[in-house]
């Protein structure tokens, strides 16, 4: 079976401006990969390439073994599911006449109401689409990727913006899909997200892939490492306490402090040890393994959530 | 594994819903032109033509003027003492002043007010009859106010070929223009649609409305107003649906690329506010300078009532609306060869 996608050294320039800068991608069926990296690293640019709404300016994209453009595009078309960033599907139509519509342009495909059942909407199945909540609309945006019950589902920031329940009510219904071994492409600057969804993760920056791995390994690769916070009521002695043996990086906000440290008891002593030896009594002192955050920090120098927000 | 609904007849259908669902929608293309043609119709009707107004000095011999009070068909007249008469004519409050003297009789009028002359003529007329002239030659008179030549028979052809202008620009042009600012094209765009049955849905939900807005100005008109198509009603249909497709080819071009609703606005008044000016709906264009009526029968809107004018009321067959239809011919394949070449899905 060929790979759902293979992509080879994909460049797409706008003017002086290079959005994808060579990026390899290969999502075997079955896999759930996810583009991580903030707004403006080329995840969109290069997931509307592959969908094949974008030329690249050079490098090769193939779907299920098949290239655009070569007299197979509505075969491809027929075989994946697209939920694209910020489409508003027709206000004055109800969720069901949406996905109907969408139904119609399958041959084959997944029964409305099935879909409806899936999504939980069966309430507002007659409800206006301009008169959904956004986790509504945007499991609507999803049932009509899925629609043509497709091998490969293209996710786009699927749940940016949504609070943490209309998040999770999205990730059981992905999770769902790829019960059946299906594969998913999917973008998002949440780290939280990828570790929850992925098998696989590239970490995308500035048009390129800088990490990929599946999400373990990514966290792996800061070595055996933890995370010690907690705020202090007093200014305590900065220098001290990053000399110690076990502290490999530490970082403050004002009072909030934020040690990286060996994966080991001893670690955790010293430190606590010092903070004694200075007189300083630890507020909300917690300890954490590495995320996919502390990755993108460790590769990039920058704080994902900041660096979303310079892109945005 | 599940039943399978037909691309184009889902596209027709979420067409149409998307425009009855919006009130606004329906009223611009079904109750404005409608209300245009109440309130027009009803500000032009023709009314009977006002009589010449005169007045008879009251001090002069009543005898010799009582002729002009026995021809109320004719002229409406009344007696005024002089100086009340002079100044009644000088306000235009009377078109003429009769004042019988010893030898004769004066009239009193501005001969560059048109009203004042025909006043003249029929006083003079009066007159001399009443003083025992007989005429040589007997005139008989057939009055004629027929359907088709009233105002409103000239304004209904205007407004059914504003309204298919209309709803073609807006239902079109500026619809697509809303689906690629929503990034609902690029959506479709990614899906298996045939990017004909798209276009296609478009025809079809636009003959739908056109037979429904036809209908309904053509019922009005007779209902209403007594309007009666002179040539075959079909060629009626021919040239809507000619005119239709000419105006789907302009919005297309103006709908091909456009993805802020603003600019687009502006270029769909851009395109038919001349046309609302200059193509006769509402008055004729033949008020225009000479040099101005070879480029104002060129624009389609200009063509489609034209030839609807021709058909309606003058009865013309197709072949008497060749030119009209040429011009809408050539707007449609020049504006679709843009359209197809611009078009974008993005």
């Amino acid at each position: 079976m060929p790979p759902a996608i293979r992509c080879r050294s994909l460049v797409k320039r706008y003017g002086d401006k290079v959005a994808v800068n060579g990026v390899d991608l290969e999502v075997e069926p079955g896999e759930c990969f996810g583009l991580l990296g903030p707004n403006g690293a080329g995840k969109t640019t290069t997931v509307e390439m592959i969908e094949g709404l974008y030329q690249p300016n050079s490098g090769s994209i193939e779907l299920f073994g098949l290239a655009w453009n070569q007299g197979k595009d509505r075969e491809i078309r027929e075989r994946f599911g697209v939920q694209l960033q910020e489409t508003q599907l027709a206000d004055k139509l109800t969720v069901a006449e949406v996905l109907r519509l969408f139904r119609s342009f399958y041959r084959r495909g997944r029964a409305v109401d099935e879909l409806i059942t899936l999504l939980a909407l069966e309430e507002e199945r007659n409800r206006y689409f301009s008169r959904l909540s956004g986790g509504q609309k945007q499991r609507v945006a999803v049932g009509c990727a899925l629609v043509g019950d497709p091998e490969l589902l293209f996710l786009d920031e699927p749940t940016t913006g949504l609070d943490p329940r209309a998040r999770k009510s999205l990730w059981s219904i992905v999770e769902k899909y790829r019960e059946q071994g299906r594969s998913v492409l999917l973008t998002t600057h949440y780290m939280e997200e990828a570790a929850a969804l992925c098998d696989r993760i590239a970490v995308l920056d500035q048009g390129k892939i800088i990490a990929l791995g599946t999400p373990r390994s990514l966290v792996d690769s800061l070595g055996m490492v933890q995370f010690v916070e907690f705020e202090v009521a007093r200014p305590l002695d900065e220098g001290a306490l990053s000399a110690l043996p076990s502290v490999a990086v530490l970082t403050s906000r004002g009072q909030h402090y934020r040690l990286r440290v060996d994966r080991s008891l001893q670690a955790l002593t010293s430190v606590l040890a010092e903070l004694g030896r200075q007189g300083v009594q630890p507020i909300g002192l917690s300890t954490h393994q590495a995320t996919l955050d502390d990755v993108f920090l460790h590769l990039t120098g920058r704080a994902l959530e900041r660096a979303a927000q310079e892109g945005a | 594994m599940s039943e399978n609904p037909h691309p184009l007849a889902e596209l027709v259908k979420a067409r149409l819903r998307e425009f009855l669902r919006e009130p606004g929608y329906v009223f611009w293309v079904f109750g404005f032109p409608l209300l245009l043609a109440i309130g027009l119709g009803i500000a032009f009707r023709d009314k009977a033509p006002e009589l010449p107004r005169v007045a008879v000095v009251a001090e002069a011999d009543p005898t010799r003027t009582s002729a002009l009070f026995s021809v109320p068909t004719r002229l409406r007249s009344e007696r005024l003492p002089r100086l009340e008469a002079e100044r009644a004519l000088g306000r235009t409050k009377v078109d003429l002043v009769v004042d019988a003297r010893e030898h004769d009789v004066l009239l009193r009028f501005d001969p560059a007010q048109e009203r004042s002359r025909l006043a003249r003529e029929v006083v003079a007329d009066v007159l001399q009859r009443g003083a025992g002239r007989t005429d040589p030659l007997g005139v008989s008179e057939q009055h004629v106010s027929e359907v088709g030549s009233r105002y409103v028979d000239f304004l209904l052809p205007g407004l059914i070929g504003l309204n298919l202008m209309g709803s073609s620009m807006w239902g079109i042009g500026f619809n697509l223009v809303l689906a690629r600012k929503r990034r609902l094209l690029r959506r479709y765009a990614v899906t298996p649609m045939q990017r004909a049955h798209f276009l296609l849905a478009y025809f079809f939900s636009r003959s739908i409305f056109l037979a429904l807005e036809l209908a309904l100005l053509v019922g009005f008109g007779k209902l209403i107003f007594g309007t009666h198509i002179r040539g075959n009603p079909l060629d009626i249909v021919v040239l809507a649906v000619a005119g239709a497709a000419s105006f789907a080819a302009i919005s297309l071009v103006v709908g091909a690329r456009l993805d802020n609703t603003e600019v687009a606005n502006g270029w769909m008044n851009f395109v038919m506010l001349p046309m609302w000016i200059l193509s006769g709906s509402f008055f004729s264009y033949e008020r225009f300078p000479d040099w101005l009526r070879v480029p104002i029968r060129l624009l389609p809107l200009t063509a489609v009532n034209d030839a609807l004018r021709a058909v309606y009321n003058d009865g013309a067959s197709l072949a008497g609306v060749g030119t009209e239809l040429a011009v809408l011919l050539g707007w449609g394949i020049v504006g679709f060869a843009v359209a197809l070449k611009a078009f974008r899905w993005q």
